[in-house]
């Protein structure tokens, strides 16, 4: 069932994501990179999926665009302004690749060709949905470079892209996935090899982006500060699934799933002195051939016997937008993460969790 | 042992455990001609000074190409400086001799940033942990014993010991690489980003890990990062740095308090706070452009090309100042030395 706001009418919705999974076959077993995952995208807001390396945030957004390999299986429903791209051939889906929904990924050196200036990347995205002009597509690519803050543009758009810093590249980089309005952008970890100052400039120019084409943006991150000054609605994902749906202010000040609150005691903070934090034992689990229950239950302080047994579905609480994946949400909701988590650093090994813990 | 407690006791404000004095580190830069010329020097670090205290950690801040790892590297010997000094005790360790620095390499220890590339993948963690007592001939006396009661220490199982670097998941890398570095009972861990490769949940573990340790073992802390929320939950003083010069330097609390130079400031302003309605209503001071080529800096102040002061709010007159003239590292009263002509402390959270 897909977790629906009651505010949302079928006309908003962008981009609809329903029980959507990847696997991988591998030697060792299938690798259950997402495993079921449910959302809606409205017209103009902005999606943060928050999650730790190898939660699958960054699968979902491959399947969505059709970019995964062809050994990965993909089942579920993703429609786009009512069509289903599961199921469109490559020549449909490079219709709407670019023009209805683009992306940005976080190394700016390896998304843009070496061999060819920005200008001339910005424009072939342009002529690729357009019929115009060469000249009129410098222009505009001319343009976009301006609205991406890149000074001195038309000289600019000379440069080959190592020329410029990394952070002029993603600015390229966002210029090109504005370039044909689309409906929809993914920005997958836009920031993460950046600086912080530069980071700035960054999401600033992502704001932009999205201001000016009044696409929906779904921003991708594991730095939960960008997502609290960026995102309307965040999900949390673990293990492949989200585990936390609501609104920033919902997901950071009320987390319901233990998750949650335990990465939020995780973090050190700028802007309070914290005393101690509060880890989250043990890792990750691998993704490959999971056990039944709640793959979150080896670290979770609240586990007890139905947790191994049964996995929790998304469920709501007393405020209906606000979902979590957990059999004892109530007994998260309004507790620090000192309450659940204790601060000591011995041993970050859970029982049962050392056999076959071998990553990577 | 008992000695140095109350040395800590009874100095902790006077005497360093580490003094860098003026150290300056350039690295030459050759054409691309059949003869590969020298034709010019990145000015990596250029006249760094700091003490490090007994039972203090120091946290070394800044983007990268600040010169952050470089004046870390410098510092052990790792690498030489071109000039400056650094003092360990009171010694010299520019002027040691090959044997002499050897011994003193075990008060000094590093831990690396990335836990898969500072492991060797073909050693068990035993081993790895244990050649360090074999190179300083301490492993005969009980230094199997000393392998287990390490990554006791350091909350890895010691009957894990046999197993190799890649059955590990990074976190318990990076404390494998711990108590590789404790084996020879440092004074002095340099941490070069040794959380930066972390996820968070881990990354929280180990920050507490050595925080224990420190506390434990007396231990004096040279924390390189790049992420000042994390420097600021570890560090007792932090010092920014920006292209090759500490621009300021203040216990931990007063800089993120009232932090004066316009570059701490501009700094503390760009990193987002996991909260969001403060998100929302910050104040951000956003610099523009990127940082300058430590190959050819800029004159005077090296931060003025991206200053918004100096293209906002000072007079002409006053912009000389920041072009011809070099800022001193003084206190300009503000509690903490400062590298800004026209330093200002503000409120920003």
């Amino acid at each position: 069932m897909t977790p629906t706001d009651p505010t949302t009418t079928a006309g908003d919705t962008v981009l609809e994501v329903e029980d959507l999974t990847v696997q991988f076959p591998t030697d060792e077993g299938l690798v259950e990179a997402v495993r079921g995952v449910n959302y809606e995208l409205r017209r103009g807001e902005v999606l943060g999926i928050v999650g730790e390396s190898g939660s699958g945030k960054s699968v979902t957004s491959l399947a969505v665009m059709g970019l995964l390999p062809k050994t990965a299986r993909v089942s579920g429903s993703v429609r786009f302004n009512g069509n289903e791209l599961l199921e469109s051939t490559d020549k449909q889906l490079s219709r709407i690749r670019g023009r209805g929904i683009s992306m940005v990924f976080q190394d700016p050196m390896t998304s843009l060709n070496p061999v060819y200036t920005v200008g001339d990347q910005i424009a072939e995205t342009i002529l690729v949905h357009n019929d115009i002009s060469k000249k009129a597509a410098h222009k505009q690519a001319i343009e976009l470079l301006e609205t991406v803050h890149i000074p001195n543009p038309e000289q600019r758009a000379k440069s080959y892209p190592h020329e410029l810093s990394g952070g002029m590249r993603q600015r390229v980089v966002i210029a090109i996935a504005m370039a044909n309005q689309p409906d929809v952008i993914i920005a997958d970890e836009p920031t993460t090899a950046l600086d912080v100052t530069v980071q700035a400039q960054i999401l600033d120019a992502l704001r932009t982006a999205q201001k000016e084409t009044g696409a929906a943006m779904i921003l991708i991150t594991h730095d939960l500060g960008v997502i609290a000054g960026q995102a309307d609605r965040v999900m949390v994902m673990y293990a492949g699934k989200p585990v936390e749906k609501g609104t920033a202010d919902e997901v950071f000040y009320t987390p319901r799933m233990p998750y949650t609150l335990g990465l939020l005691g995780s973090l050190p903070r700028l802007d309070v002195k914290t005393e101690r934090l509060t880890p989250i034992a043990g890792s990750p689990p691998s993704v490959i051939n999971m056990p039944p229950g709640c793959p979150f239950s080896p670290r979770c302080p609240l586990s007890d016997d139905i947790c191994d047994q049964e996995e929790p579905d998304l469920e709501s609480g007393s405020d209906s937008g606000h979902l979590a994946a957990c059999h004892f949400s109530y007994r998260v909701e309004g507790h620090e993460p000192a309450d659940l988590f204790r601060p000591n650093a011995e041993d970050p090994l859970p029982a049962g969790a050392t056999e076959g813990e071998v990553i990577e | 042992m008992t000695e140095t407690a109350l040395e800590v006791e009874s100095t902790t404000s006077r005497t360093p455990v580490l003094s860098a004095r003026d150290i300056v580190k350039h690295f030459p830069v050759h054409g691309g001609g059949l003869l590969r010329r020298r034709i010019g020097d990145v000015h990596a670090v250029c006249g760094v000074s700091f003490d490090l205290y007994p039972n203090e950690t120091l946290g070394l801040v800044g983007e990268s190409g600040c010169g952050k790892s470089t004046t870390a590297r410098v510092v052990l010997n790792l690498q030489p400086a071109t000039s400056g000094e650094v003092e360990f005790e009171g010694q010299n360790l520019n002027t040691l001799a090959r044997r002499e620095m050897r011994r003193l390499r075990r008060s000094l220890q590093i831990v690396f940033q990335d836990p898969y590339a500072s492991l060797d993948p073909r050693i068990p963690v035993n081993e790895i942990v244990a050649e360090p007592l074999r190179i300083h001939g301490l492993y005969e006396n009980g230094g199997k014993e000393r392998v287990r009661e390490l990554l006791a220490t350091v909350g890895l199982r010691p009957e894990h010991g046999n197993r190799f670097p890649h059955e590990f998941s990074g976190g318990q890398r990076q404390r494998i690489g711990v108590a590789r570095a404790l084996a020879l009972e440092p004074k002095v861990l340099v941490l070069d980003e040794p959380v930066s490769a972390l996820d968070v949940s881990i990354q929280a573990g180990v920050l507490n890990l050595l925080e224990d340790l420190q506390e434990n073992l007396g231990l004096s802390y040279l924390f390189v990062s790049h992420d000042l929320s994390v420097v600021r939950h570890v560090a007792d003083r932090i010092a920014v740095m920006y292209l090759g010069k500490i621009v300021e330097i203040a216990p931990a609390e007063q800089l993120f308090e009232q932090p004066a130079h316009p570059y701490t400031q501009a700094l503390i302003s760009a990193i987002p706070v996991p909260d969001p309605r403060k998100e929302r209503t910050r104040q951000r001071i956003v610099i523009t452009g990127d940082v300058p080529s430590p190959a050819n800096p800029p004159s005077g102040c090296r931060f003025r090309t991206r200053c918004p002061k100096f293209a906002n709010q000072l007079s002409d007159g006053q912009r000389t100042k920041c072009v011809d003239e070099v800022p001193e590292l003084i206190d300009r009263g503000h509690g903490h030395p400062s590298a800004c002509h026209y330093a200002e402390a503000a409120q920003l959270i």
